[in-house]
């Protein structure tokens, strides 16, 4: 029976978000800063199970940290039991930075069985990255050869495949020596050449080196992956490397990716999912395999990268560019908040701007820059994706659904970041909507509606409405409740926007859009007519349900706090069709509700009367005296419902319950007159049954005209102490009960 | 604007070009065209060789050619077109004789001033892109635009409603010798084997048919194009009591130009070569907005 009522007033209308927010200490990637913070970062929500698992991850942690010498798989549960946690984390979030140093010293000591160390290193899968120490470490303990050679060589194609994964290189750089030194194994050599392809700078390059390579040619043929060294080598210092090399070489190194490439872009995509705004990606390499398709189709979102063109235009110009290279901050460098904030001045935009939606450090920048050419850019890009993704507008596409969901999901959450609906997204709705058929990708499209901008735009009912309202009647009760629900959301961005711009209006901004306040009010109006016209034929079509009706109530919850909460001179009573179901509602949840909605709309009016009386000036917006007088009504109705009994005498709304007193005993009903107030209202029955036994424990005949006098007031508090609270706020401030005697009145707001 | 000297655009006649729509290019300059070809045959040989390193600026197998063409366009407002083309260097002689061209795409514009008006300087509006040659290619280059300039393109299919209006209006033009039938291609995709249905037309009937039909010179309307073709439905149902209203109509082919719904198109007269890129530039623009 507890309702949300408590938490209700006080709230602040930019808060609505909160939910997909930003927490700035989110983008912190950790590993550099503060390892302990990235594990938590890399967590998904659902926090007990993960709870556990941290716990399991920390103790196999220092399980391994401490293990002795040789101890058995076989024979030791401990070991058994930690190495699965291992595995299990690894797959599926990932490992945080600190676990490598541990882990990869276990591995490569040689302590323990091969199978044992095989496994440990299949499942080295970063959450974010790899430390450059524990690299380091894992080379020496290379050097000292405890372990195996099956051993040595999985290391390295883990070294290859993480190779961009690793926090910083310089360290790594340094040892380029030791790894070259490695060559002369004849197993490992493919696997050093591939690392020393990846490691090789111009002043690596060196005779002896290249000598040394030439040797190993000779000596074992021509061998694909010493070809790939020296034609780099070549490139670097064409000086040094005379030897012709065939021009075509189509592999030059076989697959190294080994087992890991699959879980880590499985870790990456949870990771993704997981958190409340996207990861930023952090690399260009692990871009999910999209499948096989035209090029311009693949739904990719481009990952962040400096524009470098107009580069090499000249050698004069060249070292302009190279000046002002020096000057911009690579886009691809930044990582943290910090530096974020430290470089914003000279931080270029990426090449292309689509990816901004998959770095959040970037939508802080999008979020305070003002320049055109960013929105156009983005605007563009996505009005193409969208268009030629679209599952079903698009034949043949709708095997791609899962990656389009996720797309949508992706602006969805951009837009809550931004706390601003794209155009690109809006016409997208208009132009598609209207083929929808309402299954679709169903709470990602009714979720982009919440975004739809506020203007002034008039074709917003063929483009919004019309469709959404055919798709309505003819779906499900859930799917009516989810766009009620999403056009609540709708109208509280519309409301939330409209207060930021009231605010900002002080500092000399206009409204953007050109929208004025008399259009802005229009199209609010506009809505939550539409609104309850949709919610009348709903009640009706669906005969009444409770959980619609309380979709609907949720709606007319903001709708009745406009004037008070969000500053806007507007409001609009619930249609009969939707107030009428309430007040007779079997439930006492709905009519609870509808009790607070009936006194929100008191304290609107009231102060908008106020407001009006005390200013003494004509105001551009005056409620027009309809609004008044429907709201009287539905008092009357109310108060004759609850409180008087006499709602088919008093009850004047002309789709109203007011009833002839012959019609009535033709309903056979005994005291006809009293079946309506808190007592006998099919709503309160049960109360009153239970408020009956514990005031008589031992009559047992429910005489409910006990209820009266100085009961009725016990009753009362009996009411309010069940949580009713809606129903305590509406008597308290809409009846007047100073004189009992004389017929209690609704309290009128007509002044 | 028929001034354009017919001789540099006369490489678009003749062949059958894939049709795009791309989104306006951000900061494109037509000074560093050069600069864009070394960067682009770079991309090329790097895409070739996956993940190799790739030195920018030697010979490579490869030769991008980016040009501008000033001669196409349709106003003054219009962007020059630009030209990129791929050729193959033989490799066992070096000689400049012996490259073959494999692929050009061509970025152009003619009076597109409904786009080119409204977006800042910035960008650079060519939203009409046409191909000619392996796909792979028009993969490669196409990327390269999307990452260096951020602009999106999308394949430009043509709605049977355009194709009809390509049918009346080019069947309106006048052309020296009128040889080539006029050849409408219908297809009736539903049926377990589809079927496509040819319905050729003597160049000087449905001339004298569309004669009739259109009220005012130089100025057509959808009601006449609905005419036109109902004209020409209701006398193929006569003799073969088939309804191609119900069938969807694929391809036109005239004197002028052929196009297909596909988004692919051939240039035949090279005086009308303005008009059909004007059409078909407006296509482009409201497939991008």
């Amino acid at each position: 029976m507890q309702r949300r009522r408590t938490s209700k007033t006080p709230k602040q209308p930019l808060k609505v978000h909160h939910k997909n927010q930003t927490d700035l200490s989110a983008w912190q990637k950790g590993g550099r800063i503060d390892p302990e913070k990235s594990v938590q970062n890399h967590q998904s929500p659902n926090n007990q199970k993960n709870g556990s698992k941290q716990g399991s991850l920390e103790q196999a942690l220092s399980y391994f940290e401490k293990v002795q010498d040789r101890v058995s798989l076989k024979k030791d549960s401990a070991l058994q039991k930690h190495l699965t946690a291992v595995e299990s984390i690894a797959l599926q979030r990932g490992l945080p930075p600190e676990a490598f140093a541990v882990l990869l010293n276990v591995a490569l000591s040689g302590k323990l069985a091969d199978t044992v160390n095989t496994r440990l290193l299949k499942s080295l899968v970063p959450a974010s990255v790899i430390p450059e120490t524990s690299v380091v470490s894992s080379v020496s303990w290379l050097c000292v050869g405890k372990c195996s050679g099956n051993v040595q060589l999985l290391f390295l194609r883990w070294l290859i495949t993480m190779f961009d994964f690793i926090d910083h290189k310089e360290q790594l750089y340094a040892l380029y020596g030791f790894f070259f030194s490695f060559l002369q194994d004849e197993k490992m050599c493919p696997y050093v050449c591939h690392l020393l392809y990846l490691l090789t700078r111009k002043e690596n390059v060196k005779p002896f080196r290249i000598r040394r390579l030439l040797d190993l040619q000779a000596k074992m043929g021509m061998q694909s992956h010493l070809q790939a060294l020296l034609s780099l080598y070549k490139l670097f210092c064409p000086e040094l490397v005379t030897i012709t090399l065939p021009g075509k070489v189509k592999t030059y190194f076989k697959n190294s990716e080994g087992p890991w490439k699959a879980a880590i872009n499985a870790v990456r995509q949870r990771n993704q999912q997981n958190s409340p705004v996207p990861q930023p990606l952090f690399l260009g390499t692990a871009q999910p395999q999209s499948r096989k398709r035209k090029w311009n189709t693949q739904l990719i979102i481009p990952v962040s990268s400096t524009n470098k063109n107009n580069l090499e235009e000249d050698k004069e110009k060249n070292h302009v560019d190279l000046y002002r290279m020096n000057e911009s901050f690579p886009v691809e460098q930044l990582q943290t908040f910090s530096q974020l904030l430290q470089n914003i001045h000279r931080l270029e935009f990426p090449s292309q701007m689509g990816s901004v939606l998959i770095n959040p450090l970037l939508l802080h920048y999008v979020n305070c820059i003002k320049d055109e050419s960013i929105f156009l850019r983005l605007y563009y890009w996505m009005g193409q994706t969208l268009q030629e993704e679209c599952t079903w507008c698009v034949a043949d596409n709708n095997q791609y659904e899962e990656e389009f969901k996720d797309f949508l999901e992706t602006v969805y959450k951009t837009e809550c970041f931004l706390q601003e609906g794209f155009s690109s997204c809006e016409e997208f709705l208009y132009k598609t909507l209207p083929l929808w058929d309402g299954f679709c990708c169903r709470s990602q499209i009714l979720r982009l509606v919440t975004w739809i901008p506020l203007s002034s735009f008039s074709e917003i009912k063929s483009h919004l409405y019309d469709p959404l309202a055919q798709l309505f009647f003819t779906s499900s009760l859930y799917f009516k409740c989810s766009v009620l629900e999403s056009l609540k959301e709708l109208l509280r961005n519309w409301l939330n926007w409209h207060v930021v711009i009231l605010d900002s209006e002080s500092g000399s901004q206009v409204h953007s859009l050109n929208t004025t306040l008399s259009g802005l009010v229009n199209t609010v109006a506009e809505l939550i007519h539409f609104v309850g016209w949709i919610s009348t034929v709903a009640l009706r079509l669906e005969n009444n349900p409770t959980f619609l009706l309380y979709f609907i109530l949720d709606f007319y919850e903001t709708v009745c706090d406009m004037y008070l909460r969000y500053n806007l001179p507007l409001l609009i009573m619930p249609p009969a069709g939707v107030f009428y179901p309430a007040l007779l509602s079997m439930d006492s949840v709905s009519l609870n509700q509808l009790c607070y909605i009936m006194y929100r709309y008191r304290t609107n009016l009231v102060a908008a009367k106020e407001n009006e009386l005390s200013k003494r000036k004509i105001l551009q917006f005056k409620f027009s005296t309809q609004t008044y007088r429907e709201y009287n009504q539905y008092v009357i109705a109310m108060v004759g419902c609850l409180w008087t009994s006499s709602v088919f005498q008093k009850d004047v709304h002309p789709r109203g319950l007011c009833m002839d007193d012959e019609l009535l005993k033709k309903t056979a009903v005994q005291e006809f007159k009293t079946s309506f107030n808190i007592v006998y209202h099919p709503a309160m029955m049960g109360y009153a049954v239970l408020f009956l036994q514990q005031a008589w424990p031992d009559d047992t005949t429910f005489n409910f005209s006990l209820i009266k006098g100085k009961k009725w007031n016990w009753y009362l508090e009996y009411l309010y102490a069940q949580g009713l609270k809606g129903l305590k706020v509406f008597i308290e401030s809409s009846i007047n009960r100073v004189s009992q005697a004389s017929h209690n009145k609704a309290g009128n707001v007509e002044v | 604007k028929e001034n354009a000297d017919p001789q540099r655009t006369a490489f678009l006649l003749r062949k059958q070009w894939a049709l795009y729509s791309v989104t306006p290019l951000y900061r494109f300059s037509n000074a560093h065209l050069r600069a864009y070809a070394r960067l682009l045959s770079a991309f090329i040989a790097a895409e070739k060789q996956k993940g190799l390193a790739v030195e920018v600026g030697v010979e490579l197998d490869i030769k991008v050619a980016v040009s501008s063409l000033p001669d196409l366009r349709g106003s003054e407002q219009d962007q020059a077109a630009i030209l990129v083309q791929l050729s193959l260097r033989s490799s066992t002689s070096k000689k400049k004789s012996e490259e073959k061209l494999v692929w050009s795409g061509c970025f152009c514009c003619v009076f597109g001033d409904d786009l080119s008006e409204k977006i800042p300087q910035d960008f650079t509006c060519l939203p009409l892109f046409l191909t000619n040659g392996a796909e792979s290619y028009t993969s490669i280059v196409g990327s390269w635009f999307q990452k260096t300039f951020d602009c999106s393109f999308r394949r430009l299919a043509i709605s049977p409603l355009n194709l009809s209006w390509m049918a009346a209006m080019w069947t309106g033009c006048k052309v020296d010798k009128l040889t080539t039938a006029t050849e409408l291609v219908f297809s009736v995709s539903c049926l377990p084997q589809p079927l496509d249905i040819s319905y050729a037309i003597h160049p000087e009937d449905a001339k004298a048919l569309w004669d009739t039909v259109q009220k005012t010179p130089g100025e057509i309307t959808q009601e006449e194009v609905d005419v036109f073709m109902d004209c020409l439905y209701s006398h193929f149902h006569r003799h073969f009591k088939i309804h191609l209203s119900a069938t969807k109509l694929v391809k036109v082919s005239t004197a002028i130009a052929s196009a297909h719904c596909d988004g692919i198109i051939k240039f035949l007269q090279s005086q009308y070569l303005t008009g059909v890129l004007m059409l078909l530039t407006e296509l482009a623009i409201s497939h991008i907005q």
